[in-house]
């Protein structure tokens, strides 16, 4: 018995890397770790809210963009994710959301009310969320598709990747 | 037993003949035209035993601009348990838009009047919080009028 174990051929540490070190510029670093920690507030005010829950739920697996932890504080969060219709009553609400966001932030526009106003043109309802707040990506539908919304996400980080990103200490 | 709806009529017609214009037929439901004025003690009769209309459905209104009586105000009553539907219509004039609140009758007419306020301007006398309930403080006209305009806005926010 203790001859066959001897025979099997031996487990051969992995060889650490040259030097121990890799080299990268520093605003790719911190774009790469940036886009894979998207937590995202969700402001869903309609209907798109249903397709969100089942786009950020185990089903469509959204953790695997490192966006899956939904934070309910906009202050914990950096992807504002502007679900369904926004009213002209609802407006300064979104705006106030908005600005608690500490930078970097982020806005998706889900479904073609937020994007728009869809097909709400009234007294009642704002012609799309570009009207009051800055947007990144837009996600059209009526709801958007789970794997839309994954696409937009995926879009937002290429996005964050070229980004010339902002750091506390950085010399303007 | 369930009582008859032509019972229900004939009751009416012979305690408030004179107050009810006319009756109506349309889509198996009976309406019942009535003066404004008489709409608070027909609706307490029909709340009450044996009829018990103890639902109110809806509360709403119909603007038919350029007519003599603009305003049209619509009950939909229905009783549990005689099984019964009942609408009761009544007409506003523009110059004097003012009805008496049900809410002393049924507690939902409560927010239902306000959206009719909200979005016709009818005043319900009577009524414990007429306040606008959809739209916001400083928003000017009813919006479900005929003659507000088609693509008036008023946001409360700067739009780009």
């Amino acid at each position: 018995m203790g001859k066959i174990i001897d025979d099997l051929p031996q487990w051969e540490p992995h060889t650490p890397i040259q030097g121990g070190f890799i080299t990268t510029k520093f605003n790719e670093l911190l774009g790469w770790a940036r886009k894979f920690s998207l937590f995202h507030y969700p402001f869903v005010t309609a209907c798109c809210g249903m397709e969100y829950m089942s786009a950020a739920c185990a089903h469509f697996d959204i953790d695997r963009f490192g966006a899956g932890w939904t934070r309910f504080s906009p202050r914990q969060s950096d992807m504002l994710l502007v679900v369904g219709t926004v009213t002209q009553k609802m407006a300064p609400v979104l705006r106030t959301v908005y600005n608690q966001m500490t930078n970097p932030k982020w806005v998706v526009a889900f479904g073609a009310c937020a994007v728009s106003g869809g097909i709400y043109d009234n007294y009642a309802v704002v012609q799309g969320i570009d009207r009051i707040i800055p947007v990144d990506v837009y996600i059209p539908g009526c709801p958007p598709r789970p794997e839309t919304v994954l696409d937009a996400l995926v879009k937002l980080q290429e996005k964050i990747q070229k980004h010339e990103q902002e750091w506390r200490w950085k010399s303007k | 037993m369930a009582m008859e709806k032509q019972i229900v009529l004939k009751d009416l017609q012979e305690k408030f003949g004179s107050e009810i214009s006319k009756t109506d037929l349309q889509f198996g439901d009976d309406i019942l035209h009535i003066k404004k004025e008489a709409l608070i003690p027909i609706v307490n009769f029909l709340r009450q035993a044996p009829y018990e209309f103890t639902m109110l459905l809806d509360l709403t209104c119909v603007d038919y601009l350029g007519e003599e009586d603009r305003f049209e105000m619509v009950y939909h009553l229905f009783s549990l348990k005689n099984n019964l539907r009942l609408r009761i219509k009544t007409r506003l004039k523009e110059s004097d838009l003012k009805i008496d609140s049900i809410t002393s009758v049924w507690k939902n007419a409560n927010w239902l009047e306000r959206e009719v306020y909200d979005m016709f301007g009818v005043e319900f006398e009577g009524h414990p919080y007429l306040k606008r309930i959809f739209m916001y403080d400083g928003f000017e006209g009813f919006p479900l009028r005929k003659d507000y305009p088609l693509r008036k806005r008023q946001p409360r926010l700067p739009l780009k």
